[in-house]
């Protein structure tokens, strides 16, 4: 089974924020939610760069642990994956998350928020693969067709990366190598507890 | 001629700006030395990795997700879901275990003379509201909130993710509405019962005495509250004040903050829960079956005469006074 992972290739980003479009349309996701956003650092200054972020699945994922009706779970894939039937929307993973990933829709009064939301990996939720019912909660399930995250496969660069942790790490170690330099792979550390080194 | 030399100076003055600063120029477009790393970064932020977010702008319109990365938000987990738990079990468990053993040991503490048969009023009706509205929601708060912290481990696999799922969802609910009902409740008992709340000499002599509770026949002098009630209301206020604010900012994080205020605001929440509702015990017992003729003053609000002279004998003898009246119960004759 394959660990799967993103990697934002920092040098290539050029803030187009299309995965952030992409996957708002992709899934339907409500307004106010993005699933997905780009991040630009030392803007206007020398070295700026964009690093576009979502959930990173997390190996020993914060947010599992916290959540108090154990309400996430991991994938053969190692996507980290959570039910909206049963999140009770406490907001405890947003307290626990490294990036920020976790959204909530405002949804009533006296800070009543809605079912937690966030990156699926485009791959859905418990419910049966690319049923209605898994649609309207999480989105399309394009890994039960086959696909990528649509995200990283219409990124017009080619920056950001999904797929099997090992096989994006090579192709980015291959472009370091080529180019002569690279910023290296954002928050990987954080997630998997490892660097890329190249 | 001179235009010529002028112009020769130019040119050579423009050359060697250029040369001069071409290095500088160079340094702030080469993307090999000046590529921003995540470890760079972060060791910039002068804490080497562990501590500060790296953040930036977004162009989307929630700003807070301009923060990229903060890899110390994970450190909270270990508490709330090692120590925390624990605590509860601790605090609350053991609170149950000691009471039960104060109650094989020493048993129900009885009225020493006995019901007198005559009662005196001690709540009015809107101080038994107060109480009772305050003392209702907690139960539930603190239910509900206990459930958050330990049901995932206790009740979760006994009944299911769906069964589990649905009861959090209400408690939750009851949990974020009720604590408005709690906090106007608190106000209440606040303003009835501070001014009798204020530490006295008097509250040394019954910490002194055990407050009697250890010696039959000792009955150290109170007025409406003893040392013992004092602590448990200064508890209810300072815990009750520290819950609403910190559930506040809970209800309302875009106002309190980032994630590490959260975790701050929930890691306090959950400590003074943890020690209130161990206080809160107590005081449900010794309201109960701890104490003969002690329930009565929350429920009708009439206590037996016996009981108030032996808890609270200065209380008694200022109502005596108020209505005119000797200790003894002796009236005056009709004139």
């Amino acid at each position: 089974m394959a660990r799967m992972k993103f990697l934002c290739d920092a040098d290539r980003c050029i803030e187009c924020n299309a995965c952030v479009t992409a996957c708002k349309n992709e899934h339907e996701v409500p307004w106010g939610i993005n699933r997905r956003r780009v991040v630009t650092l030392n803007d206007g200054l020398p070295g700026e760069r964009s690093v576009s972020m979502a959930c990173m699945h997390c190996t020993d994922a914060p947010c599992a642990a916290v959540c108090p009706v154990s309400c996430f779970y991991t994938t053969d894939d190692a996507v980290v994956l959570h039910n909206k039937d049963t999140c009770i929307g406490c907001g405890y993973c947003s307290y626990a998350c490294p990036f920020g990933a976790p959204q909530y829709p405002q949804t009533a009064n006296f800070g009543t928020r809605g079912k937690m939301d966030k990156c699926t990996y485009c791959s859905g939720g418990p419910e049966p693969d690319m049923s209605q019912a898994e649609y309207v909660k999480y989105g399309a399930n394009r890994l039960a067709e086959g696909k990528l995250p649509l995200c990283a496969e219409m990124c017009s660069t080619k920056s950001l990366l999904a797929g099997d942790g090992d096989i994006i790490a090579e192709i980015y170690r291959e472009r370091v190598v080529t180019r002569g330099y690279g910023s290296g792979a954002w928050g990987w550390r954080t997630a998997y507890g490892e660097t890329l080194t190249v | 001629m001179t235009h010529h030399l002028n112009r020769l100076f130019g040119v050579i003055a423009l050359s060697l700006g250029l040369m001069l600063s071409a290095p500088m120029v160079q340094a702030q477009v080469d993307p090999t030395s000046s590529a921003v790393s995540e470890d760079s970064m972060f060791e910039a932020l002068g804490t080497a990795g562990t501590s500060d977010a790296i953040s930036g702008r977004v162009s989307i319109p929630n700003k807070n997700a301009g923060t990229l990365i903060k890899p110390d938000n994970k450190n909270w987990a270990g508490f709330q879901r090692g120590a925390l738990p624990w605590i509860f079990v601790v605090a609350l468990g053991g609170m149950v275990a000691l009471l039960a053993a104060f109650y094989l040991i020493k048993g129900r503490i009885r009225v020493e003379h006995g019901f007198s048969g005559r009662t005196i009023l001690r709540f009015s009706a809107i101080e038994r509201f107060a109480h009772w509205t305050l003392s209702s929601t907690f139960i539930i708060l603190a239910l509900t909130g206990v459930n958050v912290v330990i049901g995932r481990s206790v009740i979760l696999p006994l009944v299911g993710e769906a069964a589990f799922g649905t009861m959090a969802q209400w408690g939750k609910l009851a949990h974020n509405f009720l604590a408005w009902p709690f906090m106007v409740a608190l106000v209440l008992i606040i303003i009835f019962w501070v001014a009798h709340n204020i530490p006295s000499k008097l509250d040394l002599v019954w910490i002194k005495q055990g407050g009697g509770l250890f010696k039959k026949g000792v009955h150290p002098p109170a007025k409406k509250f003893n040392a013992g009630q004092k602590v448990i209301f200064w508890s209810v206020v300072i815990g009750g004040v520290a819950l609403s604010f910190t559930g506040y900012m809970m209800l309302f994080p875009l106002q309190a903050g980032t994630p590490s205020d959260w975790q701050l605001y929930q890691t306090i929440h959950g400590l003074v829960a943890a020690g209130l509702s161990a206080v809160i015990i107590a005081h449900i017992y010794i309201g109960s079956v701890g104490m003969e003729g002690a329930f009565d003053a929350m429920a009708s609000g009439q206590v037996d005469e016996n009981w108030a002279k032996e808890h609270h004998s200065l209380w008694v003898e200022e109502v005596k006074a108020r209505e005119g009246q000797t200790v003894a119960g002796r009236t005056h004759p009709a004139e």
